[in-house]
C-alpha cells in the first residue's frame, strides 16, 4: 500500500509539470475546447478503468482458485 | 530439475504482486489523457495522427518485452527441464503475438492516413509480416507435437532461433534500405525531425506501462495454464 501511495504521489507530479508547460504552441486548441475532445478522452478512460478492473477481477478469481488446491 | 536456484531468474512471487499492475494501470490511463491533451508537433501530413505514437509503438515495445522473457524461459527450460519454464515461454509468445497483432492493425491504419495505403510493401511492413508468420509457425509447430517433453524442447529451441530472426527483420533489415517508416533508411527511431522533448513525456511512461501490462496478461495466462497442466497430471 506505501509503494501505491508512493507512485500516486509521483504520478500527481507530473501533472503538475505539465500543467506548468502547457500554453504556447497552439494545435488543435478548437478541437479541444469545442471539438468535444475531452468526450472522447473520457471514453478511452472510461473503457480502459473497465478492461483494468475486468483484468483485476481475473487476478483476484485465480488467486482463489489457486489457494484451493 | 535440480539446478533451477542457480539460474539468474526473478522470483516468481512477482507476478502475484499487485502494486506494479496499479502502476501500470495508472501510467496508460495517464498517457491516455496527456497523449490527447499535451502539445505535439506540428508536422505536415501526419497532423494530429503522431499522437498514435503513444499507442501504436508501446505495442511493439510490449510485444518485445513478453517475446524477450519467453525466449529467457525457454532456455531456461533446457537448462533444467522445468516444464513451468516452457509453460511461461508459450504464454509470453501468445500475449507477444496478441500485441503483435494490435501492432500491426494500428500501423496500417496509421499508414492508410499518411502513407496513403493500409500496405504499401514497405520494407518495414513487409519484413513484419514475414517475422509475424515466424511466430505463428511456432504456433502450428506447437499444437503438431504431442508429446509433452519432445513439444516443450522442440518449441525451446524453434522460439530461440525465432527471436533474433524477428529482431533482425524488424529492426535492422527495414534500416539498411529506404523505408517510409520513421527511423529507417539510416535515421534513429525517434529522431529529432518527428519528435520533440514534450512527447518522450508520455512516450517513454506508455513504454513501461504497456510492457508491464503485457506481463501482467501473459502472468495471467500462465497462472491458468498452470493449474489446467496440474489437474491433468493429477488425472
Amino acid at each position: 500500500m506505501k509503494k501505491i501511495l508512493l507512485l500516486a504521489l509521483l504520478l500527481a507530479g507530473c501533472m503538475v509539470a505539465f500543467a506548468q508547460q502547457s500554453g504556447g504552441v497552439e494545435m488543435a486548441d478548437t478541437m479541444r475546447s469545442e471539438g468535444k475532445i475531452y468526450v472522447v478522452i473520457a471514453t478511452i478512460t472510461i473503457i480502459f478503468v473497465g478492461l483494468a478492473i475486468y483484468l483485476f477481477a481475473i487476478d483476484r478469481r485465480l488467486k482463489k482458485i489457486e489457494k484451493e488446491k | 530439475m535440480t539446478n533451477d536456484k542457480n539460474l539468474p531468474l526473478p522470483s516468481m512471487k512477482f507476478i502475484y504482486q499487485t502494486w506494479w499492475k496499479v502502476l501500470a494501470v495508472l501510467i496508460i490511463l495517464y498517457t491516455l489523457v496527456a497523449g490527447f491533451l499535451l502539445d505535439v508537433p506540428k508536422l505536415p501530413i501526419m497532423h494530429e495522427t503522431i499522437r498514435n505514437v503513444y499507442f501504436h509503438v508501446p505495442m511493439w515495445m510490449a510485444m518485445f518485452t513478453v517475446f524477450t522473457i519467453s525466449v529467457i524461459y525457454s532456455v531456461a527450460y533446457l537448462n533444467t527441464g522445468n516444464e513451468k519454464y516452457d509453460l511461461i515461454a508459450v504464454e509470453c509468445v501468445n500475449t507477444g503475438t496478441f500485441f503483435y497483432v494490435l501492432g500491426l492493425i494500428t500501423g496500417m491504419m496509421w499508414a492508410k492516413y499518411t502513407w496513403g495505403a493500409y500496405w504499401s510493401n514497405d520494407p518495414k511492413q513487409n519484413s513484419a509480416a514475414i517475422a509475424f508468420l515466424l511466430y505463428c509457425a511456432y504456433a502450428v509447430l506447437r499444437n503438431s507435437i504431442d508429446e509433452e517433453q519432445k513439444r516443450a524442447k522442440i518449441s525451446a529451441i524453434y522460439n530461440i532461433f525465432a527471436f533474433p530472426i524477428m529482431v533482425v527483420l524488424i529492426m535492422v533489415l527495414p534500416r539498411m534500405t529506404d523505408s517510409l517508416h520513421p527511423g529507417n533508411g539510416g535515421n534513429p527511431a525517434f529522431g529529432k525531425l518527428d519528435m520533440d522533448n514534450h512527447m518522450r513525456i508520455v512516450l517513454y511512461p506508455a513504454f513501461i506501462a504497456w510492457c508491464l501490462l503485457a506481463v501482467w496478461i501473459a502472468s495471467l495466462r500462465y497462472r491458468i495454464r498452470l493449474i489446467e497442466y496440474k489437474r491433468n497430471e493429477i488425472n
